[in-house]
């Protein structure tokens, strides 16, 4: 998640203060992991350096920073050509679980005890999200939706490559 | 600090309860295919336990040994401290009419009757008085959100209403262990995960245990734990060491 950007685009709404914009970004993005005010100033600090954000007068007597931060043109600009760019589909080709399979049928070890092990630890985050799903309001279900999929990816290539791994030990073991 | 000092574990004054319904090693064979090999799962009082494994792994002849459908060739099934699977017909039959509840995939229902009439049967099976018996019925078809449904022929259904007019049927009897066999297999994603919340929701309400089997990893999310079939054997995942 790039903290710059998703802060430049709260502030694309409206300009905004820094503690405003720490509580949008925990409530729409956060979940569970606050943004710390020490990254939320640093942050719009270094925009404002990039010329991204001007930050207003600090108001006199109200806390160490009460500036105001509005995004400018170039800032606009960044945004609206993040939001057009579609993120690079990842290969997934090359993942841990796989190497770790691979690794285990080379090495004589145990790769279906593996599966398992990985198995329940993956059904186990599942129910954890099915938990905030049922209690959640909407962002907090479809933020937890995506992580389900993604986790029921895993499982149907985790069952998937159980069921093969007498073939998979065939081709990865030294004849 | 000498060893009659000692407090005496929790565990020695109140042990874990035991397991409601269990298979002991159990196989079963379809002529020379093997379906169950030495297959062994408990399930503990109010548990709701999910079944996952590949297609043809034997979940289903697990889940109708477990309910006294069939009986294994070989090993032992007890419920609630009972031999099951060596109990004479007549009082196997009667236990699973009164401790058992049932939904399967589909054709549970008798699509010619309303939702009311489904729901009332196993009542009137049980001689329950009719007026009494009906009144039962439409209030698990209000618990299930299906009381405008009542006067429905079920065969006229959709696949998800269907479906939870069977779970108020399966629990209109108060069963101890309601059985599913892919409850949500006939339904799309976001109608059978509905589905489940129902069935789990209500099960857990009424203290049921519940036994289902599911390839949906989002249905066995629901339940507290699951086991995996695979070529008619029960791995427990949990049993497993990750550090091993
Ligand atoms: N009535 C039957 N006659 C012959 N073979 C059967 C019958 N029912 C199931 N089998 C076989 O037994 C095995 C396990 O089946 P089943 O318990 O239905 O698996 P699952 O429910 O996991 O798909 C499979 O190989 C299946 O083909
Ligand atoms: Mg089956």
């Amino acid at each position: 998640m790039s903290v710059p950007l998703a802060l430049l685009g709260l502030l694309d709404r409206e300009p905004s203060y820094g503690y405003d914009l720490k509580r949008d970004y925990d409530t729409y993005f956060g979940r569970g992991k606050p943004l710390p005010f020490g990254q939320v100033y640093a942050t719009l600090g270094r925009l404002a350096r990039d010329g991204k954000v001007s930050a207003g007068q600090s108001e006199p007597g109200a806390g160490p920073d009460r500036k105001r931060y509005a995004i400018t043109p170039r800032g606009r600009q960044e945004v609206e050509a993040w939001l057009a760019e579609p993120v690079a589909a990842e290969p997934y080709l090359q993942t841990v679980l796989f190497t770790k399979v691979v690794l285990a049928l080379m090495l004589g070890h145990d790769a279906a005890g593996y599966l398992d092990a990985q198995r329940a630890t993956h059904m186990r985050r599942m129910r954890e999200l099915a938990e905030i799903r049922r209690g959640g309001e909407l962002v907090d279900m479809l933020l937890a939706d995506h992580g389900m999929f993604h986790l029921e990816a895993d499982l149907r290539w985790i069952d998937a490559t159980s069921a093969r791994l007498t073939a998979l030990a065939e081709t990865v073991r030294p004849a | 600090m000498t060893l009659n000092d000692a407090p005496v574990p929790a565990s020695l004054i109140e042990p874990a309860p035991g397991p409601l319904i269990e298979a002991r090693a159990i196989s079963r064979s379809y002529g020379r295919t093997p379906a169950l090999r030495e297959a062994s799962v408990s399930v503990r009082p109010k548990e709701i336990l999910a079944i996952m494994g590949p297609s043809g792994s034997g979940k289903s002849t697990l889940l109708h040994c477990l309910a006294g459908i069939f009986t294994p060739d070989a090993g032992e099934v007890w419920f609630d401290g009972r031999r099951l699977d060596t109990l004479k017909d007549a009082e196997r039959s009667e236990l699973r009419r009164t401790a058992f509840g049932f939904v399967f995939q589909f054709g549970q229902l008798v699509p010619e009757l309303t939702a009311a009439d489904n729901v009332a049967l196993p009542l009137l099976l049980g001689r329950v008085r009719r007026r009494q018996a009906y009144r039962r019925a439409l209030s698990w078809l209000e618990r299930l959100e299906l009381g405008e449904l009542r006067d429905r022929r079920t065969g006229e259904l959709s696949g998800g209403q269907a479906q939870r007019v069977a779970i108020a049927r399966a629990l209109v009897m108060e069963p101890k262990i309601i059985f599913a066999d892919e409850p949500t297999g006939a339904l799309d994603s976001l109608t059978g995960e509905k589905v489940m919340d129902l069935l789990v929701g209500q099960a857990r309400q009424e203290g049921a245990t519940v036994i289902v089997v599911t390839h949906d990893a989002r249905v066995a999310a629901s339940a507290d734990r699951e086991v995996v079939v695979r070529d008619g054997r029960v791995t427990d995942p949990y049993a497993i060491g990750v550090s091993r």
